[in-house]
């Protein structure tokens, strides 16, 4: 069988070798591949009666997080206690339920901790509106700013005299400086 | 002085925030089942299959419910714990043995000593899913009504039972007197 340079991995002549950038490009692009195709990981095999049950099985298990890995949804998680409640998504979905039913049953076992988009509630008020809280006390801090800087008055222009004061200054800096160190 | 008193004002209080969520365990998830009887659930006992662990044990007394499992590597350093209180007396302990071989969950209790009252037999998880257990072990504080007081996530030393949950248990228990 004739090997190939390039899976030989020395560098042949006539240049047919990959040079050690297009290398890294390579694995580069071969890294990326592998992490999307783990990121479309499915655990379970199932069987839908329909594709809309499929859609908000999907949907749902996106949305749920998983307690053991608490940074991972449902559908991510290869925990054990993850795969036991897609598969209570799932049959709850084959039984007809519907979603609000499905997350009604998360959040009565596990708190609203497991909704990764917590709904709106009194409780909850500060963490949603304190974003747009925040953005308009900003922009009300930045128009005073830019009012009072246009409203503040010019400082007047240099007189003749300062201004020859500047030119001297500018102009003698570096005699005046050695004078100032050898007194 | 003004001029800074708002940004220090800022940061003192950045500070203090920032300083109260380190203090805080972002694993415990606070449990909605506290203050809730006791979800309806049904096992099978572990030792006996012609006993029944459910909610209903629970009513009639102060007990504790202790999810474990062979497997579950926490639970063999709790267990001495668990053996201490049922020897002592200090409170009635039931068991739900969790996602576990049956074979192999009796024979931990005869090697290790067997705290419980009684064990339910959960191999499928879904009384674990009724009781929103998620890191085994688990220990629950049911009060005689069958409601939820307490629970415990993650393995109970000798120092968490007596500083934390045996003031609780005894505060019911003389509650009941």
């Amino acid at each position: 069988m004739e090997k190939h340079p390039i899976t030989q991995g020395k560098a042949a002549p006539g240049g047919k070798t990959l040079k050690p950038r297009a290398r890294i490009w390579l694995a580069g692009a071969a890294i990326c591949l592998i992490s999307s195709l783990a990121a479309a990981q499915v655990f379970e095999q199932r069987e839908f009666k329909n594709p809309q049950h499929e859609q908000r099985y999907r949907h749902l298990i996106s949305e749920l997080r998983c307690l053991v890995c608490q940074n991972q949804n449902l559908a991510d998680s290869n925990a054990p206690l993850a795969a036991d409640l897609r598969t209570i998504v799932f049959d709850m979905i084959q039984n007809g339920k519907g979603d609000d039913e499905i997350r009604e049953f998360m959040v009565d076992r596990y708190g609203e901790f497991v909704l990764y988009r917590p709904p709106f509630a009194a409780k909850n008020v500060a963490l949603w509106a304190g974003p747009f809280v925040l953005l308009v006390i900003g922009l009300w801090l930045l128009l005073r700013q830019i009012h009072r800087r246009a409203a503040a008055p010019r400082p007047a222009p240099l007189s003749d005299a300062e201004r020859e004061t500047l030119q001297s200054m500018l102009g003698e800096r570096p005699d005046k400086n050695d004078g100032a160190r050898g007194a | 002085m003004h001029r800074y008193a708002t940004p220090l004002g800022i940061f003192l209080l950045l500070a203090v925030l920032l300083g109260i969520g380190l203090t805080l365990n972002p694993r415990e998830v606070p449990s909605p089942l506290i203050g809730k009887p006791v979800p309806a659930f049904r096992t099978p006992g572990l030792k006996d299959p012609g006993k029944q662990l459910s909610n209903e044990t629970f009513r009639g007394r102060v007990t504790l419910l202790n999810v474990w499992a062979t497997w579950c590597i926490p639970c063999r350093q709790e267990h001495p714990v668990l053996v201490g209180i049922a020897n002592r007396g200090e409170a009635v302990l039931f068991g739900l043995n969790y996602k576990d071989d049956r074979k192999l969950a009796i024979d931990w209790l005869n090697g290790l000593g067997d705290p419980y009252a009684m064990s339910g037999f959960d191999p499928q998880g879904r009384a674990g899913i009724e009781l929103g257990v998620y890191g085994v072990p688990e220990t629950f504080i049911i009060d005689a009504d069958g409601r939820i007081i307490y629970k415990q996530i993650g393995p109970m030393d000798e120092k968490t039972w007596k500083s934390t949950l045996l003031p609780r248990v005894k505060r019911l228990q003389e509650a009941r007197r």
